[in-house]
């Protein structure tokens, strides 16, 4: 509950920098005992546990290249005899790209994926400043003539995709935020309403992403079949937004609809209109609810996105993912574990991002969860 | 004619076998500028009554006459100051006075309304607060802030229900004299509900207490014979506050007596003793 105390007005760090004093106080020291346990808590346990994480993943990944690499040598041994096998052998332990046992990859292979990932990025952004360089002379000429620019086309690198996965993955959360909001605050309001709409909810929320795709393809294939653009990405935002919105409309009609019965004598006993009740009293005492439901919300999304890209063949992560892969290059399986950390890191960030939105817009701390 | 009159009023909750009626023949009748106080136990219908008069419930039967037109909503002629203050917690304290003068004065300015609400937040000594949020107030100021928001309404009655009561025994005593101050000022009609004889007595012209709900109705009423302003001190060597509170004081217990005769289902507790309880946990 302690990281909840962001209070309004006063926004505190996102990441507290309080153990550097805690650090300095180990090394004059002057640390009580509590707080070497609570160093001993915060700190040096996670550390810990991460280190046996990546040990035990080594030594997993260590004997799956075993188990395959025995397998290779026998099955030479089978097929084409003693020296088919101890060549077989030989190029194993040379560490020759051809003849690398494909498995779960190392914590060591996956590092080094990642920079070259990076490397990638770099020549890739390198490559599209060099173009635009060339073309701009060009493309003042065409521009002049009516002509629209050249573009860049050429491969995305990394994190184009990562940036590309955070548009689609936001497009669909406000998606998400416009229909379900009012809806729901339409819902709470008017029981009728909830009513109407309440078998529809309870049918739909439980639908799968990859059902949701196909109906969305079903409809935004006909709707865009003039256009001559790419309609994969309209695709997977609206998917996003539909498999996630959910959350928030459930909790903004519970909201709306379970106000304080307090707030609501005081609104009439004060003769408050009705326009004025709901914005004054009724959304604001519901706003801590539906936050929680937007970060529900978001955090549905960006899940199922990865899914939905993989299925629409819109460029991000999912499409990096299953590119990866399809690909079954010797770096592929240590490429998408890359895309694996990552996709869990901006998970984790955009979680945070939106409890720091709540804890500066909610009136009751204790509600954020 | 009374300023506020009930007649007969009854109030029911639930329908068919669930019905529970909580008052019953309910006869009331407070004149201009009075200040009644109603003393009843806990559960006993109070707060029932007191939304009947504000216009929150309507009666199953009877009437409700303010002065002499039937109560059927709520009113800014009526203030109310709720038990548990009913702040909105999202607002500061000059907010929460604000949509109430607001609301209560549509065609004022803005500089007018800001005005009045920095008056009664003034008079309820909250100025320094006045930009504070109610979860960063104590309880004693939070109800001052609910008195200065029913009172900037300008209301021609206050109704409080017990709004005393979740205070401490220091402060429940300041703000008992700053609501007879501001009471005493423009001599509006006043209605308590509580359940503190005492402050009863030391606030009221007339109290009357509840007889217990179920089926709660009103006991006969005990007229305060004590000039104002009453001095809380000098109030425990006055015979007829003796008087008046013993006689009070023995019927509520009267009251009780027979209520707790009424209850027929007596469950007897099993005899049971730890057998080393004290041994046990050394």
């Amino acid at each position: 509950m302690k990281q909840q105390s962001i209070a309004l007005g006063k926004p505190r760090l996102f990441i507290r920098l309080g153990f550097i004093t805690t650090f300095k106080d180990l090394f004059s020291g002057n640390l009580a005992k509590e707080e070497i346990q609570k160093l001993l808590r915060k700190f040096i346990v996670p550390i810990a546990s991460i280190l046996l994480f990546l040990g035990l993943w080594h030594m997993g990944a260590k004997a799956l290249y075993n188990i395959e690499a025995d397998f290779r040598i026998n099955k030479a041994l089978v097929e084409r005899g003693q020296e088919a096998a101890d060549a077989e052998a030989a190029c194993i332990d040379s560490g020759d790209i051809t003849c690398q046992p494909n498995s779960l990859p190392s914590p060591a292979q996956v590092w080094n994926s990642y920079k070259s990932l990076l490397r990638d990025h770099s020549i890739i952004t390198a490559d599209k400043k060099a173009f635009v360089v060339k073309t701009a002379a060009l493309n003042e000429k065409r521009i002049a003539q009516g002509k629209d620019p050249i573009v860049y086309t050429g491969r995305p690198s990394f994190v184009d995709q990562i940036l590309r996965s955070l548009k689609t993955v936001f497009a669909g959360f406000f998606l998400a935020f416009l229909v379900a909001v009012p809806l729901g605050i339409f819902m709470g309001l008017s029981p009728t309403l909830k009513s109407a709409f309440n078998w529809f909810i309870q049918i739909f929320k439980p639908v799968s992403p990859v059902v949701w795709y196909l109906l969305v393809f079903m409809i935004v294939k006909t709707v865009l079949i003039d256009s001559s653009e790419d309609s994969s990405f309209t695709i997977s935002f609206v998917s996003v937004g539909l498999c996630s919105m959910w959350a928030t409309l459930v909790n903004t009609a519970v909201g709306v609809s379970s106000v304080d019965k307090d707030y609501l004598n005081v609104a009439k006993v004060l003769k408050l209109g009705s326009f004025q009740k709901i914005f004054k009293v009724v959304l604001p005492s519901s706003l801590p609810l539906i936050f929680t439901g937007l970060k529900i919300t978001l955090s549905v999304a960006w899940m199922v996105l990865i899914a939905i890209e993989l299925l629409a063949q819109s460029p991000g992560l999912g499409l990096f993912v299953w590119e990866e892969f399809q690909n079954g290059a010797n770096d592929s399986n240590s490429k998408i574990i890359v895309a694996m950390f990552l996709i869990g890191l901006i998970g984790f960030l955009l979680d945070r991002l939106m409890l720091m939105i709540q804890n500066a817009v909610s009136f009751n701390k204790s509600q954020a969860i | 004619m009374a300023y506020l009159e009930l007649k007969n009023v009854c109030k029911t909750y639930g329908a068919g076998a669930n019905e529970t009626q909580v008052l019953s023949d309910i006869n009331l009748e407070i004149e201009e500028g009075e200040f009644v106080a109603i003393v009843g136990f806990t559960g006993s219908g109070k707060t029932t009554l007191v939304n009947l008069i504000n216009g929150l419930l309507s009666p199953t039967e009877g009437e409700i006459l303010f002065k002499g037109i039937p109560v059927e909503s709520t009113s800014h002629e009526r203030g109310v100051i709720f038990q548990n203050y009913s702040l909105l917690p999202w607002l500061t304290v000059g907010q929460n006075v604000y949509m109430a003068v607001k609301e209560a004065f549509p065609d004022k300015s803005k500089s007018e309304l800001n005005g009045i609400v920095n008056d009664y937040v003034e008079m309820v000594n909250l100025s320094p607060a006045i930009n504070k949020r109610p979860n960063e107030l104590s309880g004693g100021m939070r109800q001052r802030v609910a008195v200065a928001r029913a009172l900037s309404m300008k209301p021609e009655m206050i109704i409080m229900d017990e709004p005393l009561s979740a205070l401490d025994a220091l402060t429940r005593g300041n703000l008992q004299d700053e609501i007879l101050n501001i009471w005493g000022k423009d001599q509006r009609t006043a209605l308590l509900i509580t359940n503190d004889v005492d402050e009863g007595i030391y606030m009221a012209d007339r109290i009357i207490p509840l007889r217990p709900g179920p089926n709660a109705t009103l006991g006969p009423e005990f007229k305060i014979d004590i000039d104002r302003p009453r001095d809380k001190t000098e109030l425990n060597d006055n015979p007829n506050y003796k008087k008046t509170r013993n006689a009070i004081i023995e019927y509520l217990i009267n009251i009780g007596e027979q209520r707790k005769s009424e209850v027929q289902d007596l469950v007897e507790l099993p005899e049971l003793e730890p057998e080393s309880f004290v041994g046990r946990f050394k």
